[in-house]
């Protein structure tokens, strides 16, 4: 999109920017900043080993992982947020410690946030100057704050108003301020979050083109976004990390997309040639018939057929649409466009009590916020989906409740030392198997599984795919989301890949292997079946 | 039909308090009247009364409820003064904050009299505060009890209004007045009604498990009639005759105590006249007619009912007037 | 089967109620004791049912709420209109059972909005209460036109002050509503939905639960027993007064079910331990009464104590405890 720092060259803000540029500009060795070692432990869980990352000044730094890869993490050592367990920070070559926020800005380093973290109903100037106000005989010297801010918005481009409140402007306009109070503060290193994750094409070209300035004057910017046409078009380097673990740092011209998605998954090349082997299965009856589902800024149109007795894998990165696509289907959103049919009537699906209904269930991917009822008891996080099937008057008496969970906790291997424990102290590998006995006693047709397998332990994992398994042979459909290509692979008898909020590929029989999957989310034109 | 017979009996009532003579002195005037609210009944009492004083002598009363607020009155009385009226009549809901529109007032040369409670500011503000003495109340009822009991050995519960308010702190100051002296008279329990009928009657219930089921107890102050309406259920509920083998004596005289006395159930009443207005307006009239400066402070009469003062004729008098 | 009931019984609300009634002994000696009076049972342990009647409805009204992460601001404003409602009525000549139930019906009604501008709206529940909470109040005033409406009517009367087998017939319809409720959520899945939305509204309809209808419910129960509780206090005095009552009852019903150990942040409840809860307030009520305390003292003792009342039920407590021991009877407090 925009070359860095050429189409800016000579513009105004090209020139104002210039005053950020440290002497000795884009040298290219010397680090802005420095993590060395950097490894931090949640209780036993390795958030991050031994991660060192490198920031130059006058770079575009892509930090790339899928979630759990400890993206996050690293950034919250990075600005204080967070101490680090082991290793160092380095800034110009110098130890420095973040023990907070405060200090991370007084090393220069500013944090730009998807959610801008303003407060949307000051002004502008006031935002700008939040905590560092001028002031004039001890009062904050309002003039001069507007004057100092209608400045510093000309050298962004932005000709608003700075006595304007800042939620009377667009989600772009207030990212820009955002960065341009970051900047201000800051002054050497810039950590974009997701800055682009709600913005339109235009709007991450007008950002682009900040950031391509500010690059040009010096400044260090780490990027991160699941976006990877954004990372190609705006990044000079992209360090990846996956389940904590540094992969990799290069500079992109020497990274195709592919190798970028491949070194994300964690999938060697060597393995895109490994065709799933296992004999084609004829396809059951139509189950459900989804034509030009859609709901706007969520997930674009697609077309899916469902059928009794598969597995339809879901692949994608994150962000890509794929949970919003569950999330319609089930009617946890609403779809604005297209239609769907159920054994072969058309219905409407609004809310999720719609879906159950015809015999859809859903395992959410975020299983705390939306799957269990933490201080609820094991046993009634089982029935509740079967209970409200049945109504507020059918009451399961206490022994129903403990019959059927005891049955489908049994059958699912749950490992509770009662079913009247809360379900908020059981591992997460447990906690997915209640919320799968919970659809498997209202006896559905169709599930949906967003991310059934993230972050449980091993023995949960194999217990959740063996069960994927045993439903398909036992004559059920399921949609699996997942971003383990292998395990994917594994299951599913046709796979859907999701790209920028759109289905882009639907894979079947020899194409389902992880090369051509890894290709496809990629988007290299060999990915599409012929 | 309702609403004239209200007026009749409002009309003979104020006959009866009004000193008469220089009412037509008024006639025609307006008079604005800033008033609390109407979060009692005798408050509602007091700006009926006021605007029978006010037709009674041909006033044309601007009236504004503040509903509790203080800014509301000072924008009432602002607005008073704006329209050029002959007087002010202000209920102050508090008692700080008056000076700056009271002194508007008086550069416009409008007296302000101030009805039922005073206020910190300056006396020549205004021109005089109409209010019951609340500590004399208390003292008249203290006299009564120590008149009717005589020498007898007597045990007094004492049901208080709201802790700290000023009625509460006065009436039980004046009581203590009133009995002082008399040592055959003590007061064994005092507690906090909340000047409530329910909370009189649940701490009624209380004093009499703790007074030998109440066979201890010689008589009962309330510091209003409405607790003591409340503890009279309760005396009645534990089996014993109020009025008879409980003395009851309270403050306000509103219309329902007047019921009890009438059946015995209650032996005494102190008033809080509503009528804070026809002082007010004599005092007015008198001083906008030759310059006759008033008290700064007017204090109503505390007049004691019992049951020879024609309790039903006294309940019928004042059962239309809002309280 | 006596064995369950009386470890249901072994809870720190029933313990602090105990405590209460034996602080209330000490400085009272007659406090337990009982006599029969004009066919009716007589004596202070008998003025805590009485008194903590009206106080206990509202909390049985209130816990369903409650645990739905909600609040009812309103329902002490509500037993004013229900209290004007009835008392005008009787007043105008209706029979009483008809000014019951349209009552009644007016503070269903009031619940109903309130479960409106909750469940419909997406108000926050302690904004959309508070509305009610404010007007419930003039709205009571202009039906008795700022009067302490009195009335004789024997029915009426008969509700706040009469007896039924010897006790109170106020604490008789608070236990007969506890029993109600606590079968109308217990024998149905509306408990296990209601707690399921308190804790997670969003898995809640993820898992096919229609949390509006139970919303209205729950507001529209509360607002029910608020009307019950408003024409008991009606009757008790005898007359409607819009100004005083159910003054600040709200407070006390919302202590009562933190008492009772329900969380504020919804989940968990118990009917009957929001009873109980209310009996405990109302115990330390009757306790400071009988005393003979200065009234001065009276919200300071009634703050200390329920400060060490929640004290001895907060996690930390529980923590400094020989494990096993109230930990245990705590967990079997909330257990259905």
């Amino acid at each position: 999109m925009v070359p860095a720092g050429s189409t800016l060259a000579g513009t105004p803000i090209e020139s104002a920017l210039r005053r950020h540029g440290q002497e000795g500009r884009l040298d290219g060795d010397r680090l802005a900043l420095e993590a060395r070692g950097i490894t931090k432990v949640f209780g036993n869980h390795v958030a991050l080993d031994a991660v060192d990352f490198g920031l130059r000044a006058g770079e575009v730094h892509a930090l790339l992982g899928e979630n759990g890869a400890g993206k996050s993490t690293l950034i919250k050592i990075l600005t204080g947020a967070y101490q680090p367990d082991g290793g160092m920070v380095l800034a110009d070559g110098v130890p420095i410690s973040l023990e907070s926020p405060q200090q991370a800005q007084a090393h220069g380093i500013g944090t730009v946030y998807q959610e801008v973290n303003l407060l949307p109903n000051r002004s502008v100037a006031e935002n700008l100057f939040l905590g560092h106000q001028p002031t004039r005989f001890g009062l904050i010297d309002r003039r001069r704050m507007e004057r100092d801010s209608r400045a510093i918005l000309a050298r962004y481009g932005l000709g608003i108003d700075p006595s304007s409140e800042l939620g009377a402007h667009s989600v772009a306009v207030q990212q820009i301020v955002a960065i341009a109070r970051a900047v201000e503060l800051s002054g050497k290193v810039l950590i974009l979050d997701e800055p682009t994750a709600s913005l339109d094409r235009n709007e991450v070209e007008r950002l682009f083109e900040i950031i391509a300035g500010l690059k040009s004057s010096g400044l260090a910017i780490v990027f991160i976004t699941h976006f990877l046409d954004q990372v190609f078009a705006i990044a000079d380097r992209a360090t990846i990390l996956r389940n904590g673990r540094l992969i990799e740092t290069r500079a992109l011209d020497d990274l195709t997309r592919t190798d970028v998605v491949r070194l994300m998954l964690g999938k060697d090349v060597a393995f895109s040639g490994a065709t799933k082997l296992e004999e084609s299965r004829p396809l059951g009856e139509v189950l459900a018939e989804f034509r030009g589902y859609g709901r706007k800024r969520s997930v674009h149109p697609f077309d899916l057929t469902v059928h009794k007795g598969e597995v339809i894998g879901v692949a994608g990165l994150l962000g890509s649409g794929r949970t919003e696509m569950a999330r319609i289907m089930f009617g946890a959103d609403v779809a604005d466009e297209g239609t769907v049919t159920v054994a072969g009537a058309a219905v409407a699906i609004t809310r999720p009590t719609d879906a159950i209904a015809r015999g859809f269930g859903f395992c959410p991917e975020d299983r705390k916020a939306e799957g269990i009822f933490g201080e609820l008891s094991v046993r009634e996080n089982i029935v509740i989906a079967l209970q409200g099937k049945l109504g507020w008057f059918s009451a399961l008496n206490r022994d129903e409740q403990l019959e059927i969970a005891g049955k489908f906790g049994e059958a699912m291997d749950i490992r509770a030392a009662s079913l009247d424990m809360p379900v908020k102290l059981l591992s997460g590998g447990n906690q997915q198997k209640v919320i799968l006995s919970r659809w498997l006693a209202t006896d559905p047709a169709f599930l949906i599984l967003d991310e059934p397998t993230r972050g449980i332990d091993v023995g949960a994992h194999a217990e959740i795919v063996r069960t994927i398994n045993r439903l398909r042979d036992e004559g059920l459909a399921l949609v699996v989301i997942s971003s383990e290509i292998d395990e994917v692979v594994a299951y599913s008898s046709r796979i859907v890949v999701m790209r920028d909020r759109e289905l882009v590929a639907e894979l079947n029989g020899e194409n389902i292997n992880p090369g051509v999957i890894v290709q496809a989310i990629a988007n290299h034109r060999e990915a599409s079946p012929a | 039909m309702k609403l004239i017979s209200k007026l009749a009996i409002a009309a003979s009532l104020v006959t009866a308090l009004s000193s008469a003579g220089s009412a037509q002195d008024l006639n025609g005037l307006t008079i604005g009247f800033s008033q609390i609210g109407s979060e009692s009944g005798w408050r509602a009492a007091e700006t009926s009364v006021t605007k029978q004083q006010a037709t009674e002598r041909g006033v044309d009363l601007k009236f504004a409820d503040a509903q509790q607020k203080q800014e509301n009155q000072i924008k009432a009385i602002r607005g008073f003064i704006a329209q050029g009226v002959a007087a002010i009549l202000v209920a102050p809901v508090v008692a700080t904050g008056w000076e700056e529109v009271l002194g508007e007032a008086k550069e416009a040369e409008i007296p302000v009299i101030l009805l039922d409670r005073g206020v910190d500011a300056p006396e020549d503000l205004y021109l005089t505060s109409v209010a019951s003495d609340q500590v004399k109340e208390g003292r008249v009822a203290g006299q009564w009890l120590v008149d009717t009991v005589k020498d007898k050995a007597c045990k007094v519960v004492e049901l208080q209004g709201t802790v700290g308010s000023s009625p509460a702190i006065n009436r039980k100051q004046g009581f203590e007045e009133g009995i002082a002296g008399h040592a055959n008279l003590t007061i064994t329990r005092s507690q906090t009604g909340d000047f409530t009928r329910s909370k009189g009657k649940e701490v009624m219930e209380g004093f009499l498990k703790a007074e030998n089921g109440g066979k201890d107890i010689c008589a009962l102050y309330a510091h209003n009639d409405d607790m003591a309406v409340g503890a009279i259920q309760a005396i009645r509920d534990a089996g014993l005759k109020p009025g008879s083998d409980m003395l009851v004596v309270s403050i306000d005289a509103v219309p329902d105590i007047f019921t009890a006395i009438a059946a015995g159930e209650a032996n005494a009443t102190v008033e809080l006249t509503p009528n804070m207005a026809g002082p007010a307006f004599d005092v007015l009239a008198a001083y906008l007619k030759d310059g006759t400066v008033p008290d700064k402070f007017i204090i109503t009469e505390s007049k004691l009912y019992t049951a020879t003062d024609d309790p039903q004729g006294e309940y019928e008098r004042r059962k239309g007037l809002g309280y | 089967m006596i064995r369950r009931f009386l470890g249901r019984l072994a809870n720190p609300q029933v313990g602090a109620l105990v405590g209460v009634l034996l602080i209330n002994w000490l400085l009272f000696p007659n406090f337990f004791r009982v006599t029969w009076q004009d066919g009716r049972l007589f004596g202070s342990l008998i003025d805590v049912l009485n008194r903590g009647a009206p106080v206990a409805i509202l909390a049985v009204g209130m816990v369903g709420v409650i645990a739905t992460k909600g609040v009812d601001l309103s329902v002490g404003a509500v037993m004013a209109v229900a209290g004007a409602v009835a008392a005008t009525l009787v007043v105008a000549g209706y029979p009483a059972p008809v000014a019951v139930v349209v009552a009644l019906a007016v503070g269903f009604a009031c619940g109903l909005w309130n479960g409106f501008l909750v469940a419909v709206l997406d108000i926050q529940p302690i904004v959309a209460t508070l509305v009610l909470m404010v007007a419930g109040r003039g709205i009571a005033q202009l039906i008795t036109e700022g009067f302490i409406v009195t009335f004789t009517d024997p029915v009426l009367i008969f509700i706040g002050t009469g007896s039924f087998l010897g006790l109170p017939m106020a604490a008789v319809i608070a236990l007969v509503l506890m029993v109600l409720v606590t079968l109308l959520v217990r024998r149905t899945a509306i408990g296990l939905f209601i707690e399921a939305v308190g804790i997670n509204r969003r898995a809640a309809s993820l898992a096919g639960i229609r949390s509006r209808m139970l919303l209205m419910l729950v507001y529209a129960l509360s607002g029910l027993c608020a009307a019950v509780a408003g024409i008991i206090v009606a009757g008790d005095i005898r007359g409607a007064d819009a100004n005083n009552a159910g003054l600040w009852l709200e407070l006390d019903a919302i202590l009562a079910v933190v008492i009772g150990g329900t969380s504020l942040l919804g989940g968990r409840f118990s009917v009957p331990l929001a009873v109980v809860g209310a009996l405990i307030i109302q115990a330390m009520n009757t306790g400071i009464l009988v005393s003979g305390f200065p009234p001065e003292f009276n919200l300071i003792v009634k703050a200390g104590m329920i400060f060490i009342i929640l004290m001895i039920q907060s996690p930390f407590a529980v923590r400094l405890l020989p494990p096993g021991l109230l930990r245990r009877a705590a967990s079997r407090g909330t257990e259905k």
